[in-house]
C-alpha cells in the first residue's frame, strides 16, 4: 500500500474516448480513456455543480458536464468554457497487466 | 457616447453576458440592473433540489457581489428600468438614476403566466419563477399535505415529483389531452406519464376548473387551504394550489421603447433588436434559426438563456456570427433525466431507440429529407451522451440512416462522421 494504487477496471471496459464513474472511498472519480489509448482520471463531480462528469460526453481531450455543457481537457483538467471556472483535480492513473489503477493522494 | 455597456436583467443571460463582456475583453463600464434582491443565481434548482434538499439561505450565485465588484460589474440589486431612451442611448432607473449606454442588452426574462378563471385570478395561488416563490412552495410541501398543481409542463411536473418526494399527495391538473404538450413527443409525454403514475401522483387530464376557493377566508394568504371546483361538478380540497401554465415574455420596457415585438423581443440572427444598438438574449427574445430554416423562436431554456447571453455580449462587440445554437433542455424528474436537443415539432418521422434493458428510450425526429432535427431522451443521467451525440449530428445537418440510429448496439457518436473536426475543441 506504499503508493495506494486503487484497481479502477479492465482497461478494455472503458471504450475509447469514453468515460467512466468510479466511487471508491466515499469517493467519486470519472476515469477516461483517450482515443490513443491512454488513461486520465480526475474527480468525478464538476466543478460548477454536483453532477457526475461521467455522464457527460468525451470529445478529443474535453468532457463536457452532462448539464450545463461546461468543459474541461480531462488531461489536464483545466476549466475550459463556462460555466465552468474552477480546474478539476486530476490523478495518477497507470495500466498494469490489463488493468486500470488509479492513484487518489493518501 | 458613454463607454458604457448596460444590461437590463439579471438572471442567467444578463448574468452570462456581463462575465462575458469582461471576458471578451471589454474595458468600458458595464452595469447589471436586476430587479430582485439577490445577486444572479441558477434557476433550474429551484423546482428540484431548493424543494427536496437542505434549504440553503441563498441561492446559489453565478455572480456574488465580490465578484462582480472585482470584474469592475456595477451590479444593482431590487432595481428596476422604468424607460429606455433609444436615441439618447439612456436608461431611466426606478431609483431616478440614468445611465447612458453604448450599448444595451434587454435580458428582461419571463413572468410566470396567471391562471385566469373567468377573466379573474383566484387569490391565494403559488407560482415558481424566483427563489423567495420557491421558498414559499417549499414551506407548503410538507408531509401528508395535500398539493394541487395546474398545468402539467415542466415546472408542473418537477414540483410534482419534489412534492412526492417530501411525501405530499399530488393531484395534477391538466386542460389539455396529455401532460408535457409543448416540446417534447407523444412517446416522451407518455414515459414520463407511467412514472408519474408510478410515484402515486394523480392526474385530470382534459380538465376545466370552474372555481378555486379559499377555504378558510379568514386565514387567506398565499398558499393557503383551497377548495378547487371542476368543471365536470367533483371537487378537491387541498392544503396549497400551485399554478405553472408557462410563462409570458416580458416585454413592455422594449414595446414602450418602441422595438418590434413578435413573440418575446424580436431580434435578428445577432441577437440585434429593430434598434442596431439594442439586443436581446433568453426567454425574452424571439429570433429566427438557420437551422430550422429560418423560423422564428422563442426559448426558456437554462442553456439558451445562457448561450444567448454569451452571444449577444460578442454581438455587443461588434461581432456579426448569427446565433445557430441548437436548442437543448433537460429535466430531473425522480431518478429520471429527461433531454432534447433541436426541436421535436420540426420532425417529419420519428425514429425510436430502445436500451435492450429499457431504461434509456431515444426517440429521433427526422425531416422529409431524413434529416436529423430532434432528439428526446428519457432513462438514466447517462443519456446526456447520446443527446450530446445527437446534436453534434443536428448541428452538423446529418442524414443518419435511420437502421443505425434505431440500434442500441451502435454507438450513436460512430454516426458522427466525417470525424469530428471539433476534437479538442
Amino acid at each position: 500500500m506504499a503508493e495506494n494504487w486503487v484497481e479502477v477496471c479492465a482497461a478494455n471496459e472503458i471504450e475509447q474516448e469514453d468515460v467512466i464513474r468510479f466511487d471508491h472511498a466515499d469517493r467519486t472519480f470519472a476515469v477516461y480513456r483517450s482515443e490513443d489509448d491512454r488513461y486520465f482520471a480526475t474527480d468525478g463531480y464538476c466543478t460548477h455543480e454536483r453532477f457526475h462528469l461521467a455522464d457527460g460526453f468525451v470529445m478529443g481531450s474535453t468532457i463536457e458536464c452532462p448539464k450545463h455543457n461546461g468543459r474541461f481537457d480531462y488531461t489536464t483538467g483545466k476549466a475550459k468554457k463556462a460555466p465552468v471556472c474552477v480546474d478539476l483535480k486530476t490523478y495518477p492513473v497507470k495500466v498494469e497487466n490489463g488493468k486500470v489503477y488509479l492513484r487518489a493522494e493518501a | 457616447m458613454s463607454r458604457n455597456m448596460v444590461i437590463i436583467g439579471a438572471g442567467q443571460a444578463g448574468a452570462r453576458a456581463a462575465l462575458e463582456l469582461r471576458e471578451q475583453g471589454w474595458k468600458g463600464g458595464i452595469s447589471l440592473i436586476g430587479r430582485e434582491a439577490h445577486p444572479p443565481y441558477e434557476r433550474p434548482p429551484l423546482s428540484k433540489d431548493a424543494m427536496v434538499g437542505e434549504a440553503a439561505a441563498s441561492p446559489a450565485a453565478i455572480i456574488s457581489k465580490a465578484s462582480a465588484a472585482e470584474l469592475g460589474i456595477e451590479l444593482a440589486t431590487n432595481t428596476s428600468a422604468m424607460r429606455i431612451d433609444p436615441s439618447g442611448h439612456r436608461v431611466l432607473l426606478q431609483d431616478g438614476r440614468e445611465l447612458g449606454y453604448e450599448r444595451l442588452l434587454l435580458a428582461t426574462g419571463a413572468s410566470s403566466r396567471r391562471l385566469l378563471i373567468g377573466g379573474k385570478e383566484p387569490a391565494g395561488l403559488l407560482y415558481l419563477r424566483t427563489y423567495p416563490d420557491a421558498l414559499l412552495i417549499r414551506d407548503r410541501l410538507s408531509a401528508g399535505s395535500r398539493i394541487v398543481i395546474v398545468g402539467a409542463g415542466f415546472t408542473g411536473l418537477e414540483l410534482a415529483a419534489s412534492a412526492r418526494q417530501r411525501g405530499c399527495e399530488v393531484v395534477v391538473l391538466e386542460a389539455g389531452p396529455r401532460i408535457l404538450m409543448r416540446g417534447v413527443s407523444a412517446e416522451i409525454a407518455a414515459d414520463v406519464y407511467a412514472l408519474h403514475r408510478a410515484q402515486g401522483v394523480a392526474f385530470e387530464l382534459g380538465v376545466g376548473i370552474k372555481a378555486i376557493e379559499p377555504i378558510e377566508p379568514a386565514a387567506m394568504g398565499i398558499g393557503r387551504r383551497h377548495l378547487v371546483k371542476l368543471a365536470d361538478g367533483r371537487t378537491i380540497e387541498c392544503d396549497a394550489v400551485i399554478a405553472g401554465i408557462g410563462a409570458v415574455p416580458d416585454t413592455s420596457l422594449a414595446e414602450s421603447a418602441g422595438l418590434e415585438i413578435e413573440n418575446g423581443i424580436r431580434a435578428s440572427h445577432t441577437l440585434a433588436t429593430s434598434d442596431a444598438d439594442i439586443f436581446a438574449a433568453g426567454d425574452c427574445c424571439s429570433f429566427p434559426h438557420p437551422l430550422y430554416g429560418g423560423r422564428r423562436i422563442r426559448l426558456e431554456s437554462w442553456r439558451n438563456a445562457e448561450d444567448q447571453g454569451a452571444h449577444a455580449a460578442a454581438a455587443m462587440l461588434g461581432g456579426k456570427e448569427p446565433y445557430a445554437a441548437v436548442p437543448w433542455f433537460w429535466s430531473d424528474q425522480y431518478d429520471r433525466t429527461l433531454q432534447v436537443s433541436g426541436l421535436s415539432d420540426a420532425g417529419a418521422t420519428t425514429v425510436a431507440r430502445i436500451a435492450e434493458d429499457g431504461v434509456n428510450r431515444l426517440f429521433f425526429g427526422l425531416d422529409e429529407g431524413g434529416r436529423l432535427v430532434s432528439a428526446s431522451g428519457i432513462g438514466a443521467a447517462n443519456i446526456a451522451k447520446d443527446i450530446k451525440a445527437a446534436e453534434l449530428m443536428i448541428q452538423r445537418r446529418l442524414v443518419p440512416d435511420p437502421a443505425l440510429l434505431a440500434r442500441p448496439g451502435i454507438k450513436l457518436k460512430s454516426l458522427l462522421l466525417p470525424a469530428s473536426e471539433e476534437k479538442g475543441a
